[in-house]
């Protein structure tokens, strides 16, 4: 069945090369399948899609699974993506194994791949943008230990405990802590999905069992805006929160202090260098293995920045 | 429940009632299928339908489980965990303990019957509304699966071959050209064997009548609780057949999925046909429901209609469909 899947995949390839393709650059369609779709992060990725999408003159579709635990609903959407013979496919990986044989199939159709946000485990993709999740989560342990004076016990809220960018965030956080600050103590990791209820609930019982905790860290929009609700339902002063990604409250919050400040990773970036790098693919030119998508630090000093500013999203 | 609800032969109630339903079910599949086909040329693809048919497999068997479920009245909220434990506790046999597949297949199927047990005790004999019973399993066994596979997803890389009960192609093999997944034929043998006990089996005639009239069957001397759990065992060892093909699919067993799942396995079901008020359903109903839910989804990615359109539309369609059903009914009668 595989030499037949082969055979198909080399016809796809023989029509995509027969066609007069690339001699218009109307005619060049890329789908990007994304880890995810109603939340605000990726929202503004596709608005970056759609900005390069725009300025090069190329359609692109947007698309991505209602969360991201549902990998094979992602495979699925892969599987239509090919089926609609694109110049190039966008590809945020929930589970770089399942994708595999998708992706064969694609470089066999001669489709380049283009991974974006958090990767793919694979050397299928010809080129890869997305934000050093570890180091990002490094520089929000730097935050955290100076805004704590070094000391003191610190909680994270995690979104989850299985995508890469959740195990990246927490550790990134957690190891710089451990190897760097060895009088600040990490109390508790927990998960409340990105969800901004559960991840209200688990702040303040983490709240409750630590009086004396001294600092939060939520690993994306929905983890730091519940940690941000639940210090303020528990009435706490003085916890040093520090989030992750923007969104609308959580910029609100940074504005009136409730927390100290954020990692923003740059997701117009990812999507625009993604459908960059898959137009150039798709044209035979070179691109560079990885794009680094690139990550800053804000807080009230500079959200206002026009080169923060721009990177937030509401 | 009136004593117009008593139940009829299971056999002739399978070709005889619904099948204006499964015919209304039918006509709207293959109308769809029309009006992708004519919307764009990449539809109608060999590529495509496999993709559309290997899509339906894992949500079809669902349906199929939840079918016998809700046949006797009951419903089934736990099917989507279910499946993700069924496929955990496959993962943990075959890469954990390193053993030979068949122990693996045997393990989840075990698992999933034993699961669908502890739901049928919990609505037979302790009387908890079926709802709250399978609510209660849902979140059970979502957090039994994330403790048992330590919460990272498990791979199946040791077992060779694992992938290809799903991805493989038996027909394909053998007939060049047809390459349908072995994970479609499973779902075919699957809602086969279930129509086959529905419809020929005396576990299948109590499963209508449980939905038809409980109190009648059980003062009529037959241990309604018995037949109960069997059915809730059968449709738990079904939902382990599918963590099966959805762990080789992804060749991983992925203890965070899982959750939404149940709700479109019931969405399908009652697309083909089968009322929520128990006692009427067909298998063949709810393989043409499953497959117009996948159906509709693909179409719609092929026609790149904008994702948050694609739900509305899924939505309309669930509520055309069993409208549609309430009016066949009330002419009916």
């Amino acid at each position: 069945m595989l030499t037949r899947r082969t055979l198909f995949g080399a016809a796809g390839a023989l029509a995509l090369f027969a066609a007069p393709h690339g001699a218009s650059a109307q005619d060049v369609y890329v789908p990007l399948i994304s880890k995810g779709f109603q939340h605000q992060f990726w929202q503004a990725v596709k608005a970056g899609a759609d900005q390069a999408a725009e300025e090069l003159g190329v359609e692109v579709t947007f698309e991505g699974p209602d969360n991201e635990t549902m990998v094979d609903r992602q495979i699925d959407m892969l599987a239509a993506a090919l089926a609609k013979n694109p110049d190039a496919i966008g590809f945020a990986a929930l589970d770089s194994q399942a994708a595999i044989p998708l992706l064969r199939q694609a470089q066999e159709a001669g489709i380049p791949v283009i991974a974006f946000d958090s990767g793919v485990d694979s050397d299928i993709p010809v080129a890869t943008a997305s934000t050093d999740n570890i180091a990002a989560a490094a520089l929000a342990a730097d935050k955290m230990a100076e805004l704590i004076d070094g000391k003191g016990k610190v909680a994270v809220v995690a979104h989850d405990q299985t995508s890469r960018t959740g195990i990246d965030r927490r550790d990134g956080f957690v190891k710089r802590i451990e190897a760097e600050y060895p009088d600040i103590e990490i109390v508790t990791v927990q998960y409340g999905g990105g969800d901004h209820l559960e991840s209200t609930e688990l702040t303040k019982a983490i709240l409750q069992a630590n009086p004396d905790l001294a600092g939060i860290f939520g690993t994306n929009e929905g983890s730091a805006v519940g940690v941000v609700n639940g210090v303020r339902e528990m009435g706490r002063e003085g916890v040093v929160v520090i989030g992750y990604d923007s969104g609308t409250q959580q910029k609100e919050a940074i504005r009136d202090g409730t927390m100290a400040g954020a990692i923003t990773q740059n997701p117009v970036g990812i999507g625009y260098e993604t459908v960059k790098a898959a137009v150039a693919a798709a044209n035979g030119d070179s691109v560079p293995k990885t794009i680094d998508t690139g990550f800053y630090w804000y807080d009230k000093t500079n959200i206002d920045d026009p080169e923060i500013a721009a990177v937030l999203y509401d | 429940m009136s004593a117009v609800d008593a139940p009829r032969p299971g056999l002739g109630r399978l070709f005889s009632a619904g099948a204006t339903q499964r015919l209304l079910a039918f006509a709207s599949l293959v109308a769809l299928l029309v009006g992708f086909s004519l919307a764009s040329p990449n539809f109608m693809q060999m590529s495509n339908i496999i993709a559309i048919l290997q899509a339906t497999s894992v949500n079809g068997v669902l349906a199929v489980a939840v079918t016998l479920v809700i046949i006797t009245g009951g419903i089934d909220l736990s099917v989507g965990t279910m499946m993700t434990f069924c496929a955990v506790i496959a993962g943990v046999v075959l890469t954990y303990w390193g053993l030979p597949m068949p122990f693996g297949i045997l393990a989840a199927i075990g698992a999933g019957a034993f699961c669908g047990l502890c739901s049928g005790t919990f609505v037979a004999k302790m009387k908890i509304p079926p709802f709250i019973a399978t609510l209660g399993m849902m979140l059970i066994l979502k957090g039994l699966a994330l403790v048992i596979s330590g919460t990272r997803p498990i791979y199946f890389n040791d077992t060779p071959g694992f992938d290809l009960i799903s991805r493989g192609s038996i027909v394909g093999s053998i007939v060049p050209g047809l390459p349908i997944p072995n994970g479609v034929m499973i779902l075919f043998l699957v809602a086969i064997g279930t129509a086959y006990i529905l419809g020929r089996t005396i576990l299948g005639r109590y499963c209508f009548a449980l939905g038809s009239n409980e109190e009648a069957v059980r003062l009529s001397g037959v241990n309604t609780d018995a037949w109960k759990m069997a059915i809730y065992a059968l449709a738990g060892g079904i939902v382990g057949i599918a963590g099966l093909l959805i762990a080789s699919r992804l060749n991983s067993a992925q203890p965070a999925l899982g959750l939404g799942y149940e709700l479109e396995a019931i969405a399908a079901v009652v697309i083909g046909g089968t009322s929520l008020s128990g006692g009427r359903g067909t298998i063949l109903g709810t393989l043409i429901g499953a497959l117009i839910m996948a159906v509709l989804t693909n179409g719609l990615r092929i026609l790149s209609v904008a994702q948050e359109w694609q739900t509305v539309v899924t939505g309309a369609i669930i509520i055309l469909a069993v409208y549609a059903d309430q009016v066949r009914r009330r002419t009916a009668n």
